[in-house]
C-alpha cells in the first residue's frame, strides 16, 4: 500500500478505482475517464492532487536564490499572490523539473512534481548554498484542484464570505492567502479554475462541500487528457533531465532579461538557443489524427526533416479524434506516425489544442 | 466487482463466448476486460467472410490507456460483426456481454469450446492477474 492522501477515504467511497502513482494511492478514475473529463470542460469537476509537493522558501536571500535557482524570473511576482511558470533547469541546460512559484505574503511557495520530489529537495537544498534560506517541505497540506466553466462560482459559493470576495476578483494567475488557506486561479487543464492548498486535515470537509454543491470528482486519468488538450507538458514525458526547455515549448517561461541575471543552466540553454536560431535543435508540437486509432507516448514519427517521437498523446474526448504532443525537426511540413506497424499521416499543429471547452488550432 | 455470467465460455485472453441453439457463436470482451481497459474510444472489426483459427488475432480495442488485440476463442467463419460499435465503441464498457458484442462466428471446431474455462474458473482466473 501506498501513501495516502487526507482526500483516500472520499475517494474509496466515491467509487475510485486507485492505482500508484509514484508511491502514492490515487484516483486514476471515478468510473468513466471520458464522463470525467467533459464534466470538467462543461461543469466543474475536482481533483485531489495533494500528492504534489508544496515547498516554503523563506529567508533575506529568499528572491535571490531563486532567481538563481529558476530559468523564469521571480522578480515579475510584484505583489503577494501572483503565481509564475517556470522550468528549473541543471547546469546542461536540461529540465531537473517544472513548477509553479507563488509569491507569498512572506517568501515564496512552490509546488512541484510528486514523482521528482526526492531530487527536487535534494537539488533546491544543494543549491542554497551561499544563500540565506529555509527551505521547508509543507507535507500536511492538501490540494484541491476545482476546474471548468462553474468552478469558480461552485467554489465562492462554499467558501467563507471573506474568502468568496477575495475569490471572485482574482485574476488569471493570482492568488490569496487567507486565514491558514491559499487559493488561486491556477491550474493544469485549460479550463477556468482554483488550486486551493489547505491544512490537510480541512480538506475532507471542502471536499464534502463541493459535492454538496455540485461538483464531481475528477481522477488523475481525465487530469492528464485535459492537460494534453490545454497543451501543457507532463515532466517526465514531454520534458526531463535530458531535454532543453526550448525543445519543449517552454520558451516563454525562460525570462533572459535582465541579462545580468545569471540562473542555473542559462550558459547550456544561451548555446541552445543558437542552435534554435540555426534550425538544428528539435521543437516540441502538436499532431492530430483524424482518421481512427491513438497516438500514443514513444511512438516513432517520421518527416521530411527527419525523426521524431511522440511524448504524449491520447485520445482527446473533446475533440473525438487523438492528438499528441511530438518532439520533431523545426520546419517539418509532412508528418507520419508509425501507428500499428503502419505509417499513418497525421497533421502538425501548434501544441495546444483546446482552450475554455472550445478547439483553438487550424 | 467484475460480472462473470455463467451462460457465456471464457478464454485466457479475456474474450467470452456464447453458443446458441443454432451453433452460432457470440463473441465478445468480458467485463473485467472493458474495466481493465478503461473508456474505449475505437473498435476495429474483422470483415464478415474471414476464416479464422482460434487464438488468431481478429480485432483491435483501443481504450483511453491503451490498444488491445481480440483473439478469437475459437476457429470458423465470421458471419456477422457489431457495426454498431464503430460509433459508438462505449456500448463495449455499459453492457460487455449484450450490445456491446463483437462479431457472430459459425464454429468449425465445436471441441475447443471445452478448452474455454467457465464463469467460476474465469473469475479465479482474473483475480490471479
Amino acid at each position: 500500500m501506498g501513501q495516502q492522501t487526507a482526500l483516500y477515504q472520499k475517494h474509496i467511497d466515491a467509487g475510485a478505482k486507485m492505482v500508484d502513482f509514484a508511491g502514492w494511492d490515487m484516483p486514476i478514475n471515478y468510473g468513466s475517464q471520458i464522463e470525467e473529463h467533459q464534466q470538467v470542460r462543461t461543469h466543474a469537476g475536482v481533483f485531489d492532487v495533494s500528492h504534489m509537493t508544496v515547498v516554503d522558501i523563506s529567508g533575506d536571500d529568499a528572491t535571490k536564490y531563486l532567481q538563481n535557482l529558476l530559468a523564469n524570473d521571480v522578480a515579475k511576482l510584484d505583489s503577494p499572490g501572483r503565481a509564475l511558470y517556470s522550468a528549473m533547469l541543471n547546469y546542461e541546460g536540461g529540465v531537473v523539473d517544472d513548477l509553479i512559484v507563488y509569491r507569498m505574503q512572506s517568501g515564496y511557495r512552490l509546488v512541484v512534481n510528486c514523482a521528482t520530489r526526492k531530487k527536487d529537495l535534494i537539488w533546491m537544498a544543494k543549491q542554497s548554498s551561499g544563500f540565506s534560506v529555509a527551505i521547508e517541505e509543507r507535507p500536511r497540506l492538501a490540494i484541491l484542484a476545482v476546474h471548468g466553466p462553474e468552478a469558480i462560482a461552485l467554489t465562492c459559493s462554499v467558501l467563507s464570505k471573506e474568502q468568496a470576495q477575495a475569490v471572485a476578483e482574482l485574476g488569471n494567475f493570482r492568488g490569496v492567502e487567507l486565514d491558514e488557506w491559499f487559493i488561486a486561479r491556477t491550474g493544469y487543464t485549460g479550463e477556468k479554475g482554483l488550486e486551493v492548498i489547505l491544512p490537510e486535515d480541512q480538506a475532507p470537509a471542502l471536499w464534502d462541500k463541493l459535492m454538496q454543491a455540485g461538483a464531481k470528482p475528477v481522477g488523475l486519468g481525465a487530469r492528464d487528457t485535459l492537460r494534453l488538450e490545454a497543451g501543457m507538458n507532463l515532466y517526465g514525458h514531454d520534458m526531463d533531465e535530458n531535454v532543453s526547455p526550448l525543445a519543449a515549448n517552454m520558451d516563454l517561461s525562460i525570462a533572459w532579461e535582465p541579462e545580468e541575471r545569471d540562473f542555473i543552466g542559462r550558459e547550456a540553454i544561451t548555446i541552445h538557443r543558437k542552435l534554435q536560431a540555426d534550425g538544428a535543435l528539435p521543437e516540441l508540437t502538436g499532431l492530430v489524427l483524424e482518421s481512427r486509432g491513438v497516438l500514443r507516448e514513444g511512438l516513432r514519427v517520421v518527416t521530411d526533416r527527419g525523426e521524431g517521437v511522440i511524448t504524449s498523446g491520447s485520445f482527446s474526448p473533446t475533440l473525438k479524434h487523438s492528438i499528441a504532443l511530438a518532439r520533431i525537426p523545426v520546419n517539418s511540413r509532412t508528418c507520419q506516425v508509425e501507428l500499428r506497424g503502419e505509417l499513418t499521416p497525421v497533421r502538425i499543429v501548434k501544441p495546444n489544442f483546446v482552450r475554455f471547452g472550445k478547439k483553438v488550432f487550424e | 466487482m467484475s460480472k462473470f455470467p455463467d451462460n457465456v465460455k471464457y478464454a485466457s485472453s479475456h474474450e467470452w463466448i456464447r453458443v446458441d441453439d443454432d451453433g452460432i457463436g457470440t463473441v465478445g470482451i468480458s467485463d473485467h476486460a472493458q474495466d481493465a481497459l478503461g473508456d474505449i474510444v475505437f473498435v476495429e472489426l474483422p470483415e464478415p467472410g474471414t476464416i479464422v483459427n482460434a487464438r488468431d488475432e481478429v480485432a483491435v480495442v483501443e481504450s483511453v490507456k491503451a490498444a488491445s488485440d481480440i483473439y478469437s476463442p475459437v476457429s470458423g467463419e465470421i458471419i456477422e460483426v457489431n457495426d454498431a460499435l464503430l460509433d459508438a465503441p462505449e456500448t463495449v464498457n455499459n453492457t460487455p456481454y449484450d450490445d456491446g458484442w463483437f462479431y457472430k462466428i459459425e464454429l468449425s471446431e465445436e471441441g475447443e469450446l471445452d478448452e474455454l474455462m467457465d464463469a467460476e474458473a474465469y473469475a479465479e482466473h482474473c483475480d490471479d492477474d
